[in-house]
């Protein structure tokens, strides 16, 4: 317990605990100091000044995210002596910022924009030199528009404390600070994993995805293709927000229904290839327990993993499934199986995912993952683009009638729903692996040993006397940690689940912006994301991936068997070494 | 690479390595990035790579304390360097027109190194000298009470020197 101290917040008093900073005890009394460069996940920054309050007996404002309380200390968060300097600070920001709110993509959820609303800017008193750089437009996943920056560095401090990539840097100085990869590189150039987790801490827009919105309209207008939609678990456990619904609302049947109304043909859904996943590496596993092959094996569904893995653990390569990201299977099927089955050429499918993710993006431009020449995912879109275009077609998703996914890729198990958050895919993996193992079916499925938002999770399971050991890492960060120990101790794990993201996919960088007055990334927001997909597991009959009939289906059409030649051609890939020089990701300590 | 150029970065490896031995050897950062420069003339990104590697320290981290400080040229710099005094006294005694002549004279802007790699161009803030002003320093060496004419001899000196 820490020792209680008292303290003045605008001449009232209270008993707080000591050791914490006054942002902190201000917070839980209910007292939400405006704030910019804040955010709880990332070391104290303190440029932006945003959080000053008056503290009597100093000699000036003070910043509150990083100034400690003391006994007896009078603290004034709203006198009208710090309310005028806080709004001039505001005022100076956007003295060095676009005036062009209305055709922002963050128009409506910008912080910056919310920031000045509250504290009561009405008119632009200084008008000084405004910078003027290009837009870095070079990545199919994550561009950079530093005129749109305001320096508050949480993408910098995402990038190198949590996800620990350290692509992004404060260069130059003063007013010539721009926020870039090393050498200017471009983004694409860069060790960027695209991630996108600095577009969800980015407070403006100088982060954004690249936006297929226009295309995907274009494209969906156009009589002589097929089109088909498929999309991904975490998605449906988060476009409620974007309609100013709270966090964990289950919105599959609606995001069906909307998705056919915005001029799909066929809506098939990402969790049927999660359980394809699931019995093609469960079976790459087995295979390799059973014939001494490299352990341990590591998951490969994580975009960004993939990246990160072949740029800064090339060693590791060869721990790395072969099995393509559920979407990327989804894909290939779709131009294959499904082509087959209505008799089309697939060249006339335009196959679009609807992901959680930015890395997705760059995922579906590797010509690696091309089959017969032809690309499999044609257009991947967030669940911000997919919450805007629903908006801007006029769709009601609040109100629709919920549909269900079509046939033959659109059924899924509880097992394809959990894929979404941190510990599903290895949960999903031990349910069925067990019973290809033993025989036997897994009585206790839920493995609650790694669920939950512990940066790394362990956990054991018993097959056929023989003991299986699995760990789990969310957030690159973590990985990073998980992987130096897999590097000592490459005997300690036999699976390992890698997702690139805080909380799994359900906190991808392409999920809606944090609503007013709530965080980036927030640990309770990820953990009802990921309750709703532990609801929609609780609540299906078929909770295994090998019990999904449209899979066996499709083996016995189609596949013939996990890991069978046919299987190789469509749903595995290869990864290859990218050795960008001195780009030193770990162990290193950065920011405070 | 030649040998001038092998035992420049062995020097470079072992100053790293001295520093890795001492505590906190990340703040030595910009001792290395100093000895980078005093080898080359200028910080080249492979080097900056080595940096990273050998001491531990993130690349983008390494550009953001090199950008960050002036005395770092990011560019290959000329033989010479012509740092043109701005400061108070110089500028009232007419250091603009001094650079004015500077740039015209040698073809290039503030930041720029001529083509034929013998001078580079920057502006200093003030060199300690303003009983000579308008001054310039060409690598160590003052040149004082300098006008147009004045400044067009010193260059043609050096460059007289290098043929």
């Amino acid at each position: 317990m820490a020792d209680k101290i008292t303290i003045f917040i605008n001449d009232k008093e209270y008993q707080v605990d000591a050791g914490q900073t006054i942002m902190q005890a201000a917070d839980k009394l209910g007292f939400h100091i405006p704030r910019l460069c804040y955010h709880p996940k990332l070391s104290i920054e303190g440029s932006c000044r945003v959080c000053i309050v008056e503290v009597e007996g100093a000699r000036n404002y003070v910043a509150s995210c990083s100034f400690p309380v003391s006994d007896g200390m009078k603290i004034h968060t709203n006198s009208q002596g710090v309310r005028k300097a806080r709004r001039d600070i505001i005022e100076l920001i956007l003295d060095n910022h676009p005036l062009d709110c209305h055709t922002c993509e963050r128009d409506g959820n910008c912080e910056l924009q919310r920031l000045a609303a509250s504290v009561g800017i009405r008119a632009r008193h200084f008008e000084g030199e405004k910078k003027c750089y290009d837009k870095d437009l070079s990545s199919d996943a994550v561009i950079r528009d530093p005129n749109k920056c305001i320096l508050c560095g949480r993408c910098v401090r995402m990038c190198s404390e949590v996800q620990e990539v350290h692509n992004l840097t404060q260069a130059h100085r003063g007013f010539s600070t721009v926020v870039m990869p090393a050498y200017n590189m471009p983004m694409d150039n860069s060790v960027c994993t695209n991630c996108g987790q600095c577009i969800n801490v980015c407070p403006t827009a100088a982060f954004l995805e690249k936006n297929y919105t226009q295309e995907l309209f274009e494209k969906l207008n156009d009589p002589d293709i097929i089109k088909v939609a498929q999309f991904a678990p975490s998605v449906r456990a988060a476009i409620g927000e974007a309609f100013g619904l709270a966090p964990g609302r289950n919105m599959e049947g609606e995001l069906v229904a909307a998705l056919r109304k915005l001029g799909f043909d066929y809506v098939f859904d990402t969790q049927f290839a999660a359980d394809l996943t699931i019995m093609e590496e469960g079976s790459e596993f087995l295979e390799r327990v059973q014939n001494g092959g490299k352990l341990p094996m590591i998951t490969s569904c994580s975009s960004a993993w993939m990246k990160c893995v072949e740029q800064f653990y090339p060693d590791l390569l060869d721990n790395i499934s072969t099995c393509k990201s559920p979407m990327s299977m989804q894909s290939a099927l779709t131009k294959s199986y499904f082509a087959q089955k209505l008799g089309v050429d697939p060249e006339k499918i335009l196959s679009v995912a609807v992901m959680c993710c930015t890395a997705k993006k760059y995922e579906a431009a590797r010509p690696e993952l091309e089959v017969d020449g032809l690309r499999s995912t044609d257009i991947v879109i967030t669940t911000r683009e997919a919450a805007w275009m629903i908006k801007s077609a006029g769709i009601d998703l609040l109100n629709i009638t919920p549909e269900e996914p079509d046939h033959p890729l659109g059924e899924s198990s509880g097992a394809g729903a959990i894929f979404g958050t941190t510990g599903g895919v290895m949960e999903a993996a031990i349910r069925t692996a067990y019973e290809l193992y033993t025989g036997e079916t897994l009585v206790d499925i839920e493995v609650e040993a790694i669920r939950g938002l512990k940066g790394i999770k362990e956990g054991k399971i018993v097959m056929d006397g023989q003991e299986i050991r699995v760990a789990v890492a969310h957030g690159l960060g973590n990985t990073n940690q998980l992987m130096e120990t897999i590097r000592k101790e490459p005997d300690k794990y036999h699976f390992v689940e890698i997702m690139g993201c805080p909380g799994g996919c359900v906190g991808g960088g392409g999920q809606p912006y944090a609503q007013a007055n709530t965080i980036p990334l927030d640990e309770e927001a990820l953990q009802q994301r990921a309750q709703a997909l532990y609801d929609l597991d609780r609540g299906k009959t078929i909770r295994r991936s090998h019990d999904n009939p449209d899979v066996q289906k499709l083996y016995k059409e189609f596949l013939q068997s996990p890991l069978s030649p046919v299987s190789h051609k469509y749903l595995h890939t290869h990864y290859q070494a990218k050795t960008p020089k001195g780009i030193v990701p770990k162990e290193t300590k950065t920011g405070v | 690479m030649t040998q001038i150029a092998q035992d420049k970065l062995q020097e470079l490896y072992d100053f790293i390595e001295d520093v890795k031995q001492k505590d906190y050897t990340e703040s030595y950062l910009i001792a290395v990035l100093h000895k980078v420069q005093e080898l080359f003339g200028y910080l080249p990104q492979d080097v900056m790579d080595d940096v990273a590697e050998r001491m531990g320290i993130p690349t983008a981290h390494i550009w953001g304390v090199a950008t960050f400080y002036h005395y770092f040229n990011l560019k290959p710099v000329g033989k010479h360097m012509v740092s043109v005094c701005m400061g108070t006294a110089c500028y009232v005694k007419g250091a603009d027109k001094v650079l004015e002549t500077l740039k015209k004279e040698l073809g290039v802007a503030v930041g720029e190194t001529t083509e034929d790699k013998l001078f580079t161009l920057q502006e200093a803030r003030c060199l300690g000298a303003c009983g000579l002003a308008p001054v310039i320093m060409i690598d160590d060496k003052m040149y004082g009470e300098l006008d147009g004419k004045g400044t067009i001899d010193v260059i043609n000196q050096y460059r007289k020197a290098a043929k």
